[in-house]
């Protein structure tokens, strides 16, 4: 193996690679589970909008590579992935708005039947390979493989790296962001400021729904690139888990996501080097922090500085 | 007189919105099909004859029904206390993990027998040896989901998340264990732990092939509805699931209440693993992650958390579970088919949750006067 020429070194280049890589989707899915939960409703359901999305950009891109080539159908991937997740969105954001309905409940129901629909229509396109997204290859300079490999960005991670600071300029400093912030924070004031809560968990669901399914697309269109069941594993629940570390703030978010990226990427490193034994227990690394990070950060006796003062309740 | 009215039709209520929610999802799941291009009435009476159809396959049925069981008590017993803990699937693996790891050491005396210890087990009574797995899951998946309740209580760590993350801590645990410390080097293609010797393995009812597994989940859901619904310690329960600041000026230990419940709530679904080990896999390896857990949380609601009715849900669930090889083979559509049919269900029993109470027909006739006011101001308009 090339890594052999490297040796130690290629640990933490392994780990740099993966999070550059591996956080994309993470980032994606954090942003859309920000902005459902600045507007004062928890989306548990994320999971099953990551596979559906998932598999909707793989078998797009698949079924039209010959009809618009392969440069532009994994584009068209990702538009269906968010469109697909919208959709989603969408029973999720009617069906918890229903009175004495519990949105936790409802994000189980959503991860059932969004992997149910991923797994059902995705079955043919296990085998097959789909064209990928171009990456931009910034590690020319570099003679080594490795280097040239871990630097393969992928532009829905740059996509992601604007969206961050724009989504926390938009809550901060426009009107639409202060509706949302006070539908999630304190009903009672937006429904005297005029706004309609209703409307705006519903806009800001299937938003943040939207930006799960391109979340989803990352992950079979780029890395690790493929279409298979258990792409996902969890990363759509361990969002709800990076919100709350980033305290509801969309360019912690960011940090957060390439903190987890890098978690995920511990294990396939040590293996790359050839430290095969508890391979498992590296892996559910991500799923271990995540626990840590909320005993760390939750606390009995106050609420979370920065939650949306709405979110839990049952309208 | 009037109460006893009231009582009459709250319970019709309670019966007629579930199956009439679960007909309509049964409809809108008929449409799905009809778009896949299948006839959907051939396709209930598949459904139907497979997994209610005849003595033979409604065996089948049963016997996936008997781990639903357990998993849905998982989830019914701590929404009591008003927690939502989905951890049924990582209980159920902890369970299998800690029924393997006491039957081996008591059949073999090692979690690693070498060929002699084999040959010659240490002869326990094959009922020590069950009981003995029994507790080990029992223990391993109550503790799994106490530490839910405990970190709930203790760190006010949202017990849906902790308990959905740690479903994948176990399985990376099983997966570790089969693959390493507890690996049988027999098994090549689908790592295992050492298989249980055949006489201390759960035995059939006799005269068909349905394993006592099946006793121990009406066992369980009976035990869980008197000890909710008849005793002191459930009355407490559900008064803390009712109103936590009233429980606690009532003096009653909501600590501890919460971690005992939860304790119970991961015991039902660690036996339902050691079912799944004792009596239908052998050995501990990734076929214990099958999707009882989650399913177990479908039939819990839809059972609306009474585990008398879990018992009975869960037999139709398994019915629809075992319907679904059937799908597979004569209408050649993919195993996901019945977790399509799942999501559906799921969806509209929530939505039908949102319809007691505001249905005309079971409303209170006598009363002219009912207060539409609280339905009225519950929803901002």
């Amino acid at each position: 193996m090339a890594a052999e020429a490297l040796g130690w070194w290629g640990v933490p280049l392994g780990i740099m690679a993966g999070t550059l890589r591996g956080s994309a989707p993470f980032l994606f899915v954090s942003l859309g589970e920000c902005l459902t939960e600045k507007s004062g409703k928890i989306n548990l359901g994320l999971e099953g909008t990551l596979l559906t999305g998932a598999m909707s950009a793989y078998a797009v891109s698949y079924q039209l590579k010959d009809v618009v080539g392969p440069g532009l159908s994994p584009w068209i991937g990702v538009l269906v992935a968010g469109i697909a997740g919208m959709a989603l969105g969408f029973i999720h954001a009617w069906l918890s708005q229903q009175p004495k309905v519990n949105d936790i409940a409802v994000g189980i129901a959503m991860i059932i039947f969004g992997s149910g629909i991923a797994f059902f229509f995705g079955k043919p396109f296990i085998k097959p390979q789909a064209p990928q997204l171009l990456t931009f290859d910034l590690g020319n300079w570099s003679s080594l493989p490795q280097v040239q490999s871990a630097l393969k960005i992928s532009p829905l991670f740059l996509l992601g790296l604007i969206i961050a600071p724009a989504m926390a300029w938009f809550f901060k400093s426009t009107r639409w962001g202060l509706f949302i912030r006070a539908v999630g924070d304190s009903p009672d004031a937006a429904l005297a400021m005029g706004v309609s809560i209703k409307k705006v968990r519903m806009l800001c669901i299937i938003a943040g729904s939207f930006l799960a399914g391109i979340g989803g697309a990352c992950l079979s269109l780029y890395y690790p690139g493929l279409w298979s069941e258990t792409i996902s594993s969890g990363q759509g629940l361990m969002a709800v888990a990076l919100v709350i570390f980033a305290r509801w703030n969309p360019i912690q978010c960011l940090w957060a996501s390439l903190f987890f990226g890098g978690a995920q990427a511990i294990g396939p490193a040590l293996q790359s080097v050839g430290i095969d034994q508890g391979r498992y227990l590296f892996n559910a690394a991500p799923y271990v922090l995540t626990l840590l990070i909320m005993i760390i950060t939750c606390s009995p006796k106050k609420t979370l500085s920065g939650a949306p003062g709405a979110l839990g309740t049952i309208n | 007189m009037a109460l006893n009215r009231s009582n009459w039709r709250a319970t019709a209520e309670a019966i007629a919105i579930p199956i009439v929610a679960i007909l309509f999802a049964l409809i809108l799941f008929g449409i799905f099909c009809a778009f896949c291009g299948k006839n959907p009435l051939s396709i209930y009476g598949a459904i139907y004859s497979t997994a209610f159809g005849n003595w033979r396959t409604f065996q089948g049925t049963l016997l996936r029904a008997a781990p639903l069981m357990l998993t849905a008590l998982c989830t019914a017993l701590p929404a009591r206390l008003g927690l939502m803990i989905i951890g049924n699937e990582g209980a159920l693996v902890m369970g299998g993990i800690g029924a393997t790891i006491a039957g081996l050491m008591l059949s073999y005396g090692s979690l690693l027998p070498n060929v002699d210890q084999v040959k010659n087990t240490l002869g326990l009574p094959s009922l020590t040896v069950q009981i003995g797995m029994a507790l080990g899951g029992i223990l391993f998946g109550g503790l799994w989901i106490a530490a839910v309740g405990a970190l709930r209580h203790y760190r006010a760590v949202n017990e849906t998340i902790s308990s959905l993350l740690m479903n994948y801590i176990a399985i990376a645990l099983l997966n570790h264990l089969v693959e390493g410390p507890m690996k049988d080097p027999a098994s090549l293609n689908k790592p295992s732990s050492f298989p249980i010797p055949d006489a201390y393995q759960l035995s059939n009812i006799s005269g068909t092939r349905i394993h006592y597994g099946l006793l121990y989940g009406l066992i369980a859901c009976i035990i869980s509805y008197f000890l909710i619904q008849h005793t002191t310690f459930g009355f407490a329960a559900r008064t803390a699931g009712g109103n936590v600041k009233a429980a606690r000026i009532a003096g009653l230990p909501v600590g501890k209440l919460t971690v005992i419940i939860c304790f119970l709530a991961g015991s039902c679904a660690g036996l339902a693993g050691m079912v799944e080990v004792a009596a239908v896999q052998g050995q501990a390896n990734g076929s214990l992650v099958a999707g009882y857990g989650y399913a177990g949380i479908l039939v819990a609601f839809v059972a609306r958390y009474n585990p008398l009715a879990a018992a009975i849900v869960a037999v139709l669930l398994g019915g629809i579970i075992n319907s679904g090889g059937a799908l597979q083979r004569t209408f050649n559509m993919p195993d996901a088919t019945v977790l399509v049919f799942q999501g559906l269900v799921f969806i509209v029993v929530l939505y039908s949750e949102s319809l007691y109470g505001r249905l005309k027909i079971f409303k209170e006739a006598e009363v002219k006067a009912p207060p539409p006011s609280a339905a009225s101001t519950a929803v901002p308009v």
